[in-house]
């Protein structure tokens, strides 16, 4: 047999470890970071979000000025150092509503994102662990919901339960979560079966049969160590569902669905500037500009963030 | 003799399929005494594997199924304990390895969190006091500078390591009985030569029983007091090392040690290195005679008209064959 060797590793490995130690030190999420730094347009947009964002939930102590203020005079102005991104048609400050709209936007976007995600990961954790029917059951009302045309189930939905759901919770937060639970209710399906998949090939490796060996129970298991190996493709999944919501959300305002309408989101005030696109075009182009580059800079990040955490790197 | 640490009566593991029922394991006995090493060989697909994890009960079911037999663990049967008992046992008295050191660490924790989890399952302690304990064990399987090491990721571990660390990780409640499911297969020669160094050294320090699973004669020949051979689901030969290696009785036993590749033998008379001809005979339905007798030089009438009964050829030496 060798021997000695054990000993004699484990005295030449000291002199030799320290140099390396240092620059290899590293957890996945920090080679993770390591590498989500290098894409360019990923960093460029986490910056660009974090703007925004930041704007948003600073700007009305930054930009006091009022969201219902009329003002006649100033009608359909252009951009001025009075109101920086001009007026609407009753001389309401853009700016002003603009941040407040995207306050309700991205948290639409997140609260959506986080429903979706979550009911994404149930079904597909459950779908995934158990085989034959439940699994088979769980993956036909999947493909069900799939199948089902997503615009008029959310007009149907939203004009069915506006009334009841408004006077439970008020206006503006029954809106809120009517077309949370409406958008998040009806894009959990791709996290699903992406959970699903991941579930399935983790359960049959050798480390969860490890754990199962030594001890581990199933919900052991299953939280411990299938799913934070999933984690990382449910990410990227998640920050496209954002964007989606936000459009998702965006688009309801613009057909009058959304939030009513003396609540501005950045659908609703793209929705009240097409009358005027030819009068007023700031009104249409603010709105929409932070809608594109909201979108997309979150998917860029999810671009970046699908590269960083690649399974095959990470094991 | 005393009670056996682990005695194996008769089991039988089955697995459902579209095609029939697969007779994995068909009639297993073994038993494993205190402090031994026995090897169970057999070559790929004779039921090492599922034999191994019938003990834990690492079989799914379905599609598999304990058809009959004992699995008396200490005189106790484990075949009808619930799941609950059965974590209870897992680690804490029987512990198992497994094959593949490079994916039977969870990528996403540091190895000391993965060997603390391990302990803290079975023992009440604090966090870090686990991760003390991971440490020392750690220490204990020969890993350079643990107190660091503990807080590494798997993938800065070479595969001898992980196989260290895997090591490290069952025998953390010190069980009773460590099954090694092949545990040197995936490694190179001289780690491997390591690795079962440091399981003899582990044996002696904690005084526990190994099951080594495995299909190579000469790591049998080199670790163990005793060897089971396997084959197609069934126990044909079972003697001590010095018994198998010197006077194999079974025509299966004689066949795997003259495949052993020498390297004496064959540059003096220029042998070519003979091997056992056909294959291990599909389980789904098993030929009614003995399972070998389609392979056996030897193989007479009789063999395959009923499976031969173990009979004792020596003291401890038990032979499945009619010659």
């Amino acid at each position: 047999m060798a021997g000695s060797t054990p000993a004699s590793l484990s005295a030449s490995a000291p002199a030799a470890a320290p140099a390396a130690r240092k620059a290899q030190r590293f957890s996945p999420w920090h080679e993770a970071w390591r590498r989500f730094r290098r894409h360019k347009m990923a960093l460029f947009s986490a910056v660009a979000l974090f703007l925004i964002v930041f704007g948003v939930l600073a700007g009305p102590f930054l930009w006091p000025v009022a969201i219902n203020e009329i003002d006649f005079a100033a009608k359909l102005q252009g951009p001025s150092w009075a109101h920086p991104l001009g007026t609407d048609d009753l001389g309401q400050d853009l700016l002003a509503r603009l941040i407040y709209g995207g306050r309700i936007s991205i948290a639409v976007g997140v609260a959506a994102m986080v429903v979706a995600i979550f009911f994404g990961l149930l079904v597909g954790a459950i779908a995934g662990m158990s085989s034959g029917r439940v699994d088979a059951a769980l993956m036909w009302v999947t493909d069900l919901f799939l199948s089902l045309p997503q615009l008029p189930l959310l007009l149907l939905v939203i004009y069915l339960f506006r009334e009841p759901v408004k006077g439970v919770l008020g206006v503006e937060g029954g809106a809120f979560v009517l077309i949370v639970a409406v958008i998040g209710g009806t894009r959990w399906m791709s996290a699903a079966r992406l959970v699903r998949a991941q579930f399935l090939s983790l359960r049959e490796k050798e480390f969860v049969e490890a754990a199962r060996a030594l001890g581990a129970s199933k919900l052991r298991q299953v939280v411990q160590h299938i799913l934070p190996n999933a984690l990382g493709p449910v990410i990227v999944v998640a920050t496209i569902d954002i964007a989606a919501a936000i459009i998702a959300e965006s688009t309801l305002s613009f057909l009058g669905l959304g939030f009513p309408s003396d609540v501005p989101t950045w659908g609703s005030v793209l929705r009240d500037a097409k009358d005027y696109l030819d009068i007023a075009p700031h009104w249409a182009l603010f709105p929409g500009s932070l809608i594109f580059i909201t979108v997309l800079a979150i998917n860029f990040i999810g671009d970046g963030l699908r590269d960083a955490l690649d399974p095959r790197r990470v094991l | 003799m005393a009670e056996p640490l682990l005695d194996i009566r008769g089991l039988k593991t089955w697995f459902k399929t579209d095609d029939g029922m697969v007779r994995a394991v068909d009639g297993v006995d073994l038993h494993i005494d205190r402090g031994e090493t026995l090897g169970v060989v057999g070559e790929s697909g004779c039921g090492k594997t599922v034999t191994a994890r019938s003990v834990l009960k690492l079989i799914d079911m379905p599609p598999g199924r304990f058809e009959a037999g004992q699995i008396l663990w200490q005189g106790r049967d484990l075949i009808p304990l619930s799941m609950e008992e059965m974590d209870k046992i897992r680690a804490k008295e029987i512990a198992i390895i497994f094959q593949e050191p490079m994916t039977s660490l969870n990528p996403v924790y540091t190895v000391g969190d993965q060997i603390a989890e391990v302990i803290a399952l079975h023992q009440k302690l604090s966090r870090k006091q686990a991760i003390a304990g991971a440490a020392e064990m750690l220490r204990l399987v020969n890993i350079p500078n643990p107190q660091r090491r503990v807080h590494d990721y798997p993938h800065q571990f070479s595969g001898g390591m992980r196989q260290r660390v895997m090591i490290a990780m069952a025998l953390s409640c010190q069980p009773k009985l460590l099954i090694a499911d092949e545990p040197t297969t995936a490694l190179d020669v001289t780690i491997q030569a390591q690795i079962l160094e440091l399981m003899q050294e582990m044996k002696e320090r904690f005084g526990m029983a190994i099951m080594l699973i495995t299909h190579a004669m000469g790591v049998v020949a080199e670790t163990c007091q005793r060897v089971t051979v396997m084959y197609a689901g069934n126990v044909v030969e079972e003697a001590s090392v010095e018994a198998l290696f010197g006077d194999p009785r079974h025509p299966y036993t004689q066949g795997l040690i003259r495949s052993i590749p020498r390297v004496d033998r064959s540059a003096e008379k220029k042998q070519r290195l003979e091997a056992i001809a056909g294959t291990v005979p599909n389980l789904l339905e098993p030929p009614p005679g003995c399972r070998f007798a389609a392979r056996c030089k030897f193989a007479m009438d009789v063999c395959t008209q009923a499976v031969p009964p173990l009979k004792e050829v020596g003291p401890g030496h038990y032979v499945r064959c009619v010659l």
